[in-house]
């Protein structure tokens, strides 16, 4: 089917500002890649999925300029012994990064193994985003894989000593990055990734993950700061039999971001937990799609996606928990909360079940509110003041989500940066 | 301790009297009790004096050592040294009843330019005087007030009155939804406190407290005043005849 004419328009003007990287073996999936992009074309404001978030700015030849910006405190995961991988506006630095050594992981950059014929990763680049077009498409995703400038390829076969962390720098106030990478997790394997910074004034984040039976991968993220930055981040994730995928998001401020994560249960027993928190304030604007597909019997997937919105802040929830046939003994769980510390702002949530197994539990619930003024009164009649008592709740609003990470030192860590947000804020 | 003189207010919401002059003082070291009808105005003297919103005061004063308590935040209250234990205790997901407990300790501490208590200290204080009140380490733990039983969350109030040690203590309705045994484990949390320094205002429905917790004056509180003022043996006269006849008398 054609394009109607201004998506085409839209598209054909951002494809014009880009070339495809000559590269060797990822060089196919970029072609095809760039075809579904052609066919699908770039989102706009009357597509359903981007009914809540204005795509504009991320479709624009051009990214918008976002100041840097100092927070003048430690890195994220500065205390954590971690193998370092450091990206400046997109592109590897070697110089800052630790040697891509370490025992039960290789580690590649997506440049080196596209020279190479015969790859792990030329089977999971673009593949899983390729899957995670239907049913709704994710033209981003799509342009990312065709697009992308750098990304490494991480094969997991051990049980790493420490977590592989990726770091995004913001050096250039013009930075667009584009970055993809490729995450295969052998049977029985084990590994954590970190990842924070801003990354650059616009970023396009594609992760694929594949996680064979068995093998777990724990993702802590952390979304820079700077303020004027623009964000849209896909994970794909597909999970075999027994294998476990949990996943935390930490976003401070950053003027839109949209994150996306497509998640397929395709062996049994496998589980899935995908949680958020964010802060914002004016005009942030923070967006969570999340997408489950439930496609093997016993799987157990989790949403715990907490927002805490003031001064006109908006957040966003899509999620979907889809049941296949033959899907028995899903459990499924999806809570989505926004936290209004004002009248201005808002939280716009869309929650869906589809589910076509009939031996299911699945539930799902989204609240926005308040602080709760009777338990505001009842910490400040015990002598605690009310911007500290309000700084309490709030926490306590965002621990939910903030539980599902299990390394409790990580854990320690974003709720500091929580902290933080609230002393700065209140 | 608590002096009260001529209190009127009114719900700020709708254009109803609650209070209609209310005239009470509680001297330090003494434990005065308010009984009366349900409606009588009893809860709503507690919230206002501890500083709740919702509450118009239309005339009259409350001040605590010469502080004019009608001034003052719920904080500053607190810190003061004024203590409510709520009928009702607040269920509050999230929040560790340990970090409630020491951030409200220490926060009044830091209101009053005392040093903040330590971490150890903190917690010898506090495993201490759980134990007395037959509080577990496992009640500590957990969000305040959350899947608390009715005997738990007053006994819990009577813990952190314990460890914030205010000069002057109101306890409403305490005993409501307690049975006898921990009727029993609360008074005598509350008499452990009873000290010369220390004021109470006991507010209950039912005499049966007030064989646990002595009273030195009993008032009878009725349609926003104080009608009546005694000593013990006017609980026990609310007790045999009910308020019927006290009222009848007054009007």
């Amino acid at each position: 089917m054609a394009l109607p004419a201004q998506k085409l328009t839209a598209t054909e003007t951002l494809l014009s500002s880009l070339s495809l990287p000559t590269a060797g073996c990822t060089r196919a999936a970029r072609e095809a890649a760039l075809a579904r992009l052609q066919e699908m074309g770039v989102p706009g404001r009357r597509d359903e999925y981007w009914k809540y978030t204005r795509p504009d700015t991320l479709i624009a030849p051009e990214a918008p300029s976002a100041a840097t910006f100092d927070a003048g405190e430690p890195m994220m995961f500065d205390a954590v012994e971690r193998l370092k991988i450091v990206f400046v506006d997109g592109v590897f630095d070697a110089e800052a990064s630790d040697p891509l050594e370490l025992e039960g992981v290789q580690i590649e950059r997506i440049e080196d193994i596209c020279c190479k014929d015969i790859h792990w990763a030329k089977d999971l680049y673009g593949v899983l985003e390729a899957r995670g077009q239907a049913p709704v498409p994710r033209p981003l995703a799509a342009l990312n894989t065709a697009f992308a400038a750098d990304g490494v390829a991480i094969h997991v076969t051990g049980t790493p000593s420490k977590p592989i962390s990726l770091i995004y720098q913001h050096a250039s106030e013009t930075s667009d990055a584009i970055l993809h990478h490729v995450i295969r997790v052998e049977s029985g394997a084990e590994v954590t990734i970190l990842e924070n910074g801003p990354a650059a004034s616009r970023f396009n984040k594609c992760m694929e993950i594949d996680i064979a039976d068995g093998g777990t991968l724990h993702h802590v993220r952390a979304q820079g700061r700077d303020h004027e930055r623009r964000a849209v981040t896909h994970i794909f994730t597909r999970l075999g039999e027994g294998s476990v995928y949990k996943s935390f998001t930490l976003t401070v401020n950053g003027v839109l971001t949209r994150n996306e994560q497509v998640i397929e249960l395709t062996g049994d027993d496998a589980v899935a937990h995908v949680a958020g928190a964010c802060v914002g304030d004016g005009d942030f604007h923070h967006d969570d799609t999340v997408f489950i597909t439930h496609d093997a019997v016993g799987c157990e997937s989790r949403q715990v996606f907490k927002k805490v919105l003031r001064n006109g802040a908006t957040g966003v929830f899509q999620g979907k928990i889809l049941v296949k046939p033959g899907a028995q003994k899903t459990d499924g769980y999806q809570i989505s909360q926004s936290l209004l510390l004002d009248d201005d702002s808002q939280f716009l949530a869309k929650p869906e079940l589809e589910i076509y197994a009939d031996d299911v539990a699945c539930s799902h619930g989204s609240t926005s509110g308040a602080i709760d003024e009777t338990a505001l009164f009842y910490l400040r009649s015990r002598g605690v003041p009310h911007k500290e008592a309000t700084n309490l709740l709030t926490l306590a609003f965002l621990a939910e989500a903030v539980d599902e990470i299990e390394d409790k030192s990580l854990a320690e860590d974003i709720v500091s940066r929580l902290d933080g947000w609230l002393a700065r804020r209140t | 301790m608590l002096t009260i003189k001529n209190l009127h207010v009114k719900l700020e919401e709708e254009d109803k009297q609650i209070l209609k002059g209310v005239d009470l003082t509680v001297e330090a070291g003494k434990v005065h009790a308010i009984m009366g009808p349900n409606g009588s105005g009893k809860s709503t003297l507690s919230y206002v004096l501890s500083g709740r919103d919702g509450y118009e005061v239309t005339e009259g004063s409350a001040e605590l050592e010469g502080m004019d308590l009608l001034e003052m935040e719920p904080e500053e209250r607190a810190a003061a040294g004024l203590f409510l234990a709520f009928q009702y205790p607040v269920e509050i997901p999230g929040v560790g009843n340990m970090t409630f407990l020491r951030t409200a300790l220490n926060a009044q501490r830091k209101a009053r330019g005392e040093e903040e208590l330590s971490a150890a200290d903190f917690l010898k204080e506090v495993r201490a005087k759980a134990k007395t009140l037959k509080i577990d380490a496992d009640m500590l733990k957990r969000p305040v007030n959350v899947g608390f039983s009715g005997g738990e969350k007053k006994r819990n109030e009577i813990l952190q009155m314990a460890m914030l040690a205010p000069k002057m203590c109101i306890l409403d309705e305490t005993d409501s939804g307690l049975d006898v045994d921990a009727m029993k484990l609360v008074a005598e949390g509350v008499n452990a406190l009873r000290d010369a320094g220390r004021g109470f205002l006991v507010i209950t429905h039912y005499q049966r407290l007030l064989d646990h917790i002595k009273p030195d004056v009993v008032h009878i509180m009725a349609d926003g005043r104080i009608v009546k003022t005694g000593g013990p043996e006017l609980a026990l006269e609310v007790e045999n005849n009910g308020y019927a006849d006290i009222l009848a008398e007054v009007n």
